[in-house]
């Protein structure tokens, strides 16, 4: 049934389309770090005003608006899921941010599954395809992303085999047979229904097999193309109501998440397939090179050498994350610069569990943007540089990545510390990074070791530096 | 096959402002630092809880007074859930994004 069009609907498809604007503004602003605050802004008004437009002016094939009792139960659940959301953003540590983003990402996917999964029961729904597509693509984004979160947060561990990738390969089999049965045979709706739950299951262990062999240090690659996933189950979504908010806003958000996810997977000199079937972590035993002997170094005669350096350069890693020790690496960043030492950091790429997480980190410590540097601009710098302290990082400074063909890391670019005068290697122990992999680099002649907790060696160092 | 050709036909309009949009969200993103890959995830994300409005109409024109009638009461709950997944998305992303990007404000005085 088809009803006349009112100024309502007008209005309604205008402000769709100033929010489709409103979210390529955003998404635009946000790629620089002057007006990157703005721009999350511009984004967020986008989508308050395609809530409150559709709430208010919204009319179904009936031409009957949504009516008090139902207001009622919306606001509910948007004051509900409102509060807590916020809570939980505003109240979360700054090392827990990737977790957080993986939790928001499932639960966008789990409602794009949701959806689906109510529409494909509705009879007015048309198009089977792409509501089949939106439950199949949310359901893996909830399930993967709920796995990259506890991945990240330490509660799941790698798990790899070679047959695992046979087993996925298989899955996805299963899901396309599926789609193509409920899409084209001409059984009852009923069992169409059963085998729609059916799809539902399988996707969902699709996106657990599918993450879980993974390696955790290529979580921030994962979560960006399942943040991709989400985008376009929106989208998929937004074709069942013909709703331009929804399929441009989901579009969009798709193809900038699987850009983002490319670039990551660049500054790793991996491709994405590479990513997601290569094997990672473990095994790889490489050659057996001579190893040096570890040295120590006391937090006294650390003390001294940076006091008395011209340049120094942190390489920051997780461990910093997970000591929490950004504020005290500020510390005694200041201190060093008070006695006229230059300070810099070298920010990796893929340092941390998400890109970009150490440049989060110390801007919450209130170290100045100039002096975060990106790992191809200080490269060259390394030579002249006196001493490195790489604070609870190890892959990206690992130079088998350059010289070790067998090593899995091999062809990742690095931070080169190796190439500076001294490099003091803050570390809780001898054990292998995230990765797995041994690391030369501790073994060399130019580096100190000094072991314990990034947190506590650094406040020790804090008072030594004071005290000289 | 034929549905699927029928699909595109009938949805030429958007399929064509779609193949244009993929192109729009790569060129913004093509040239972002890596410091801002963190928030522009984040904010991303949020965006894609877009869902959300979806979750608003299902829940909107669900018929309230024949709700034990086939699966009307298990569809208003799981719609329910929907729009609940898809505030918690859309607003906790946004004030997380915010968040990460104020400190990169503060710093800059």
């Amino acid at each position: 049934m088809t009803t006349a069009i009112t100024n309502g609907d007008i209005i309604l498809e205008f402000s769709y389309l100033l929010s489709a604007i409103f979210f390529v503004v955003g998404l635009k602003l946000l790629s620089n770090p002057e007006t990157a605050r703005r721009g999350n802004l511009w984004a967020a008004s986008g989508m308050l005003l395609a809530m409150i437009t559709t709430i208010v002016l919204h009319r179904n094939a009936d031409g009957e608006s949504i009516r008090v009792a139902n207001l009622v139960i919306i606001l509910g659940a948007i004051v509900l899921g409102g509060i807590f959301g916020a809570l939980v953003a505003r109240r979360i540590k700054m090392t827990a941010m990737p977790q957080l983003v993986s939790i928001f990402n499932a639960s966008g996917g789990a409602a794009s599954a949701l959806v689906a999964l109510i529409e494909f029961s509705n009879p007015e729904n048309e198009s089977a395809l792409v509501t089949l597509l939106g439950l199949v693509i949310g359901s893996i984004a909830f399930s993967g992303s709920m796995i990259a979160y506890g991945k990240l947060d330490g509660r799941i561990k790698d798990l790899f085999s070679r047959w695992l990738t046979y087993v996925n390969l298989l899955i996805l089999a299963g899901i396309l047979f599926l789609l193509v049965l409920v899409l084209v045979s001409g059984m009852p709706f009923e069992t169409k229904q059963t085998l729609v739950y059916v799809l539902l299951a399988v996707s969902l262990v699709y996106g657990v097999s599918f993450v879980m062999p993974i390696g955790g240090a290529d979580m921030p690659v994962v979560i960006s193309l399942l943040n991709s996933f989400t985008g376009i189950a929106a989208a998929m979504a937004g074709f069942i109501y013909q709703n331009q908010a929804m399929i441009l806003g989901g579009i969009f958000v798709g193809a900038a998440g699987m850009i983002l996810t490319l670039l990551m997977c660049k500054a790793m000199n991996r491709s994405l397939i590479n990513v997601i079937i290569g094997a990672f972590g473990g095994g790889g035993a490489g050659v057996d090179r001579e190893k040096g002997i570890v040295k120590e170094i006391s937090v006294t005669d650390a003390a001294v050498m940076l006091n008395y350096s011209s340049r120094v350069v942190i390489v920051p890693g997780y461990g910093l994350a997970v000591a929490q020790a950004q504020h005290i690496c500020s510390e005694m960043d200041q201190l060093l610069e008070a006695n006229g030492v230059e300070v810099k950091y070298a920010i990796h790429p893929v340092a941390g569990r998400m890109p970009g997480h150490m440049n989060v980190l110390l801007a919450e410590a209130d170290v100045p943007y100039e002096k975060l540097v990106e790992m191809d601009e200080i490269n060259p710098d390394m030579p002249k540089t006196d001493v490195v302290v790489v604070i609870g990082a190890n892959d990206v400074v690992n130079p088998a990545a350059l010289d070790d063909p067998s090593s899995p890391i091999y062809g990742m670019p690095i931070i080169k510390v190796h190439e500076a005068k001294n490099v003091i290697v803050m570390k809780r122990g001898m054990g292998k990074g995230y990765a797995a992999i041994e690391n030369y680099l501790f073994y060399a002649d130019n580096t100190r070791m000094l072991f314990g907790n990034a947190k506590d060696s650094l406040q020790k160092l804090v008072t030594e530096i004071k005290a000289l | 096959m034929e549905g699927i050709l029928q699909f595109f036909f009938s949805n030429k309009e958007t399929i064509f402002i779609i193949a244009l949009t993929i192109f729009l969200g790569l060129e913004v993103i093509s040239n972002v630092p890596s410091v801002l890959h963190t928030p522009l995830m984040s904010g991303a994300n949020a965006i894609s809880g877009v869902i959300i409005i979806g979750g608003i109409i299902l829940v909107g024109h669900a018929d309230l007074a024949n709700l034990s009638e086939g699966s009307h009461l298990l569809n208003l709950v799981l719609g329910i859930f929907a729009l609940l997944f898809g505030t918690l998305n859309v607003i906790g992303g946004f004030v997380v994004t915010d968040r990460m990007l104020e400190m990169f404000k503060k710093k800059k005085k």
